[in-house]
């Protein structure tokens, strides 16, 4: 081997004797004997992750400590530390309880419903035929790929009380199915419950084809002849999913349903659109709630960096399981 | 409950037909005049279509700035964001797939870890950077904002394309005299193309999409607006044109979902890390 890219280069070649080389040459051979290549190639991502990414997340961390408002930011008075003063004005604040329990519900309605769906498309779609699967897989795609803020405000005008289509069909409904009038001009938006029922439906819309396609990607793995021999020995198709299908789909579902808690507890844009951009303090959720008080006038940013700094850790530990759930899959190698 | 094939297709329909049809209402809104879209009875074609809606997004009537100064923004900020991250991408990908160094699946796992980090906080700490470095209302903060948050996502992905290339055609050429350069040239990179354009696609529907950055930077510094700040600006107005808003809305999302389309199979892939890996 005289000489490969990858891996150190044989003993000899990358240890001139000094003195006889350029410094260009010195260099690059004390790169190769320190095996520095790796660490050179990583520079510029490490760099730039790190300036705007690490280095924020450890600012928030740091501004939930001090006193950091707009005479900080205009220059009239310095920041100070003021110690957890800015986590106890949180916990005394029954906005951040509310907000929080916006956030909490939602997940915990969002995510089951939205793994329910699609592992139910998942499963449609394996038993489709060709042509019927890429038609119903297309257009689960679109749904996905549509942009939070473009779904946003398709369900805003959907739902609108002056022509939207939603109001519409609800109030012709016979009234045992729960129609009728009221719905006439009903407004989705303008309170908590409606404007979540809203985005449960729309968050759901949107997040349904990423489960449903990773659903149908791990059951093509799974041989056919599994669920044939267990078809053969009498299991209903409920019992086959339990006992075959689960089994061997589990570490998929766990990822799946990591993945889902975090965005869906972490949900933004369409939050945003919504409930109408920021002022309706009583349909926020945590994020909402955070960016509020950091971006509505007078801004407290040590306080919302607080908040920040709360939904990033809860996030991170969400993330932790991810992150093991994945290691252990073999992904990190 | 034992399905035939006849009720199998039925079903498949009805979740097609149900997931489409906030899109088509998206676009069926955009073509109707505005007698249609507030009539007491919906119409679900534009039964007189029109192509008002489109005009009047496109030369700006309404906010005073045309569509194309909108497009212009987004597709700067994207594509420099695209080129800039692919680059970083390439390099971080090529060390982690080619090297054995200490600190690699620390590495790994940190990009993990930092793609979940809610960018609706981290936004706070960076306005206020941004603020001191003076570079709030500009694009290029913007573009340096997307490339950072493209990188954890497009390193993995590039990663594995880089890994799946077998070592032997490289160490080949190596044997052959060929530096590392010349073997990046000539024989990774063509061997990387496709991976480098799935990811390329990934970056791209990332900072195309992107809000909460654009929100907060660009202010109300109208002109600077990227199209998901247009379109929610469009929307927040108070007098709600929904003929025109659903018709930039549109405009911005026919893009996305064409890449989207391209590159499907690979992004579940790499969203879902190992865990689908067969």
């Amino acid at each position: 081997m005289v000489k490969t890219v990858p891996g150190p280069p044989g003993p000899g070649l990358q240890d001139p004797p000094p003195g006889r080389y350029t410094a260009r040459e010195r260099a690059a051979a004390l790169i190769r004997r320190r095996h520095l290549t790796p660490y050179l190639l990583l520079l510029p991502s490490v760099a730039v992750v790190g300036a705007l990414v690490l280095w924020p997340a450890a600012q928030i961390g740091l501004f939930s400590f001090q006193n950091y408002g707009l005479p900080q930011v205009i220059g009239t008075a310095g920041t100070q530390w003021v110690g957890t003063a800015n986590y106890t004005a949180i916990l005394s604040d029954p906005e951040f309880w509310l907000s929080l329990r916006i956030s909490l519900i939602f997940a915990a309605v969002v995510v089951p419903l939205t793994l329910l769906t699609g592992t139910l498309v998942g499963l449609l779609l394996n038993r489709l035929g060709r042509r019927m699967a890429t038609f119903v897989s297309g257009a689960a795609l679109l749904a996905w790929a549509t942009p939070a803020v473009s779904a946003g405000v398709i369900f805003v005008w959907l739902a609108d009380p002056d022509g939207g289509i939603v109001d519409w069909t609800l109030s012709r409904l016979p009234p045992w199915l729960g129609g009728g009038a009221h719905w006439v001009n009903f407004s989705w938006t303008n309170a908590a419950l409606p404007a979540y029922t809203l985005l449960t439906v729309l968050v759901l819309w949107q997040g349904f084809p990423f489960i449903a396609v990773s659903v149908l990607a791990g059951l093509k793995t799974i041989p056919p002849e599994l669920h044939e021999s267990a078809r053969v020995d009498g299991g209903g198709p409920w019992r086959i999913f339990w006992r075959v299908t689960y089994p061997l789909l589990k570490p998929i579902f766990l990822v799946l349903l990591l993945l889902s808690i975090i965005w869906d507890f972490g949900v933004f844009t369409q939050v945003y659109i919504v409930i109408g951009e920021l002022g309706n303090r009583d349909e926020y959720n945590l994020g909402i709630y955070a960016y509020d008080r950091a971006f509505t006038m007078p801004p407290s940013y040590g306080v919302a960096s607080a908040l920040a700094f709360i939904l990033t850790i809860v996030l991170l530990i969400i993330t932790v399981g991810y992150v093991r759930a994945s290691v252990r899959q073999g992904a990190i190698s | 409950m034992r399905l035939g094939r006849a009720g199998l297709n039925g079903l498949g329909l009805l979740v097609a037909l149900v997931t489409l049809f906030p899109i088509f209402w998206m676009v069926s809104t955009a073509f109707k005049p505005a007698t249609e879209i507030y009539s007491l009875t919906p119409h679900p074609l534009p039964e007189h279509p029109t192509l008002a809606n489109f005009r009047t997004v496109i030369d700006g009537s309404v906010i005073g700035i045309p569509y194309w100064n909108f497009l212009r923004n987004s597709l700067f900020v994207t594509l420099v964001a695209v080129a800039a991250s692919m680059l970083i991408a390439m390099l971080a990908a090529i060390a982690l797939a080619r090297f054995r160094f200490r600190l690699r699946t620390s590495y790994l796992i940190m990009l993990l870890i930092v793609q979940m980090l809610p960018q609706q906080a981290l936004v706070i700490a960076l306005f206020l950077d941004f603020r001191r470095l003076g570079v709030l209302d500009s694009l290029v903060g913007l573009t340096a904002v997307y490339t950072a948050f493209a990188l954890p996502v497009t390193i993995w992905m590039l990663r594995n394309f880089v890994a799946a290339v077998p070592r032997e055609m490289e160490e080949a050429a190596a044997i052959d005299g060929a530096g590392p350069v010349r073997i990046f040239w000539r024989i990774l990179l063509p061997l990387v193309a496709p991976g480098l354009v799935a990811t390329s696609v990934f970056a791209f529907i990332f900072a195309w999409n992107e809000f909460v950055f654009a929100l907060t930077f660009l202010g109300t510094d109208t002109a600077k607006y990227t199209l998901p700040i247009y379109v929610q600006y469009f929307y927040g107005r108070g007098s709600v044109d929904w003929g025109g808003i659903m018709a930039a809305s549109t405009l911005f999302t026919i893009p996305v979902m064409a890449f989207f389309l391209i590159v499907q199979r690979r992004m579940v892939n790499g969203l879902v890390a190992g865990a689908v890996k067969g």
